[in-house]
């Protein structure tokens, strides 16, 4: 097996990189869908550390956790989308502080 | 030569990201958020993981971002909601959260450097993978599959209650 010429500080500090800007974005927008893509950005920064940690070590299951970070993307993005038009309908408006109060 | 390429990868992926996260019209963050996406696929087949390379576009720039961007036209934003999100986007917004990244970042370089860590290894290939799935982790896909199923279960439920009122309303 040929090994990788890819620093491995580098492919964490990308990592690193991409799940702060969808932290940041998470904390600054408003609108729930801009909330969503950030959340995703997250989760995949999240997977790339973990692809980088199984080929560090040279086994799949590095892969395998970045597969199930990929269901959980897909149903929490189903759900979470359905909760965004719920949204808009009862409140007329995208901004996730208008659904701050629990009362149905 | 593969070196090059992955920190070309690395600029764009963190570029779009960036303008993802800025961006006032959601229909062109989606379109970012798709080159971010490819970006981290093409750093995926560089540290040797071809097959997560390819569920990353199949599955992630492919369904999860159309998915996305059904929901976008779907709620029809046109140039009202550039305005109203330029009005939620005050530039002041982004002191804090920076600061708070900041040291995050400052952080993680800290650990990141202070652990020897060396290159990224070697490749995995599909038929690895393939054999830990259905192998060792077999309990995990089944509960994935269930997660999944609990997903088409709860946004049907959500999105039909939507489709309803809708209805309601327009009679």
């Amino acid at each position: 097996m040929t090994s990788l010429a890819v620093p491995m500080e580098h492919v964490l500090l990308i990592a690193a990189v991409l799940f702060l800007i969808g932290f940041a974005g998470v904390l600054v927008r408003r609108n729930v869908i801009f909330l969503l893509m950030s959340l995703e950005i997250m989760m995949n920064a999240c997977g790339l550390a973990f692809v980088a940690a199984g080929a560090k070590w040279g086994q799949p299951d590095g892969q395998i956790m970045f597969m199930l970070i990929l269901a959980i993307a897909a149903a929490e993005v189903a759900v979470a989308l359905g909760l965004v038009l719920q949204l808009e309908r009862r409140f007329d408006t995208l901004d996730v502080d208008a659904a701050s109060e629990l009362n149905g | 030569m593969e070196l090059t390429l992955f920190y070309i990868a690395a600029a764009v992926a963190i570029a779009a990201a960036a303008l993802v996260v800025t961006r006032l019209n959601a229909a062109h963050a989606l379109v970012w958020l798709v080159v971010a996406l490819l970006a981290i696929a093409v750093i995926f087949f560089l540290l040797g993981a071809p097959f997560a390379a390819a569920l990353e576009i199949v599955i992630y720039a492919g369904a999860i971002v159309v998915l996305f961007l059904f929901v976008v036209m779907m709620l029809n934003l046109g140039r009202r909601s550039i305005t109203r999100e330029r009005l939620w986007l005050e530039p002041g917004m982004w002191i804090g959260p920076a600061i708070l990244t900041a040291i995050l970042f400052g952080e993680m370089i800290f650990l990141i450097a202070s652990s020897d860590t060396g290159d990224a290894g070697s490749p995995v290939g599909p038929k690895a993978v393939g054999e830990a799935l259905f192998g060792q982790y077999l309990l995990a896909v089944e509960l994935a599959a269930m997660l999944l199923l609990a997903a088409l279960v709860g946004a049907y439920h959500l999105g039909r209650r939507y489709l309803r009122d809708r209805r309601e309303e327009a009679s």
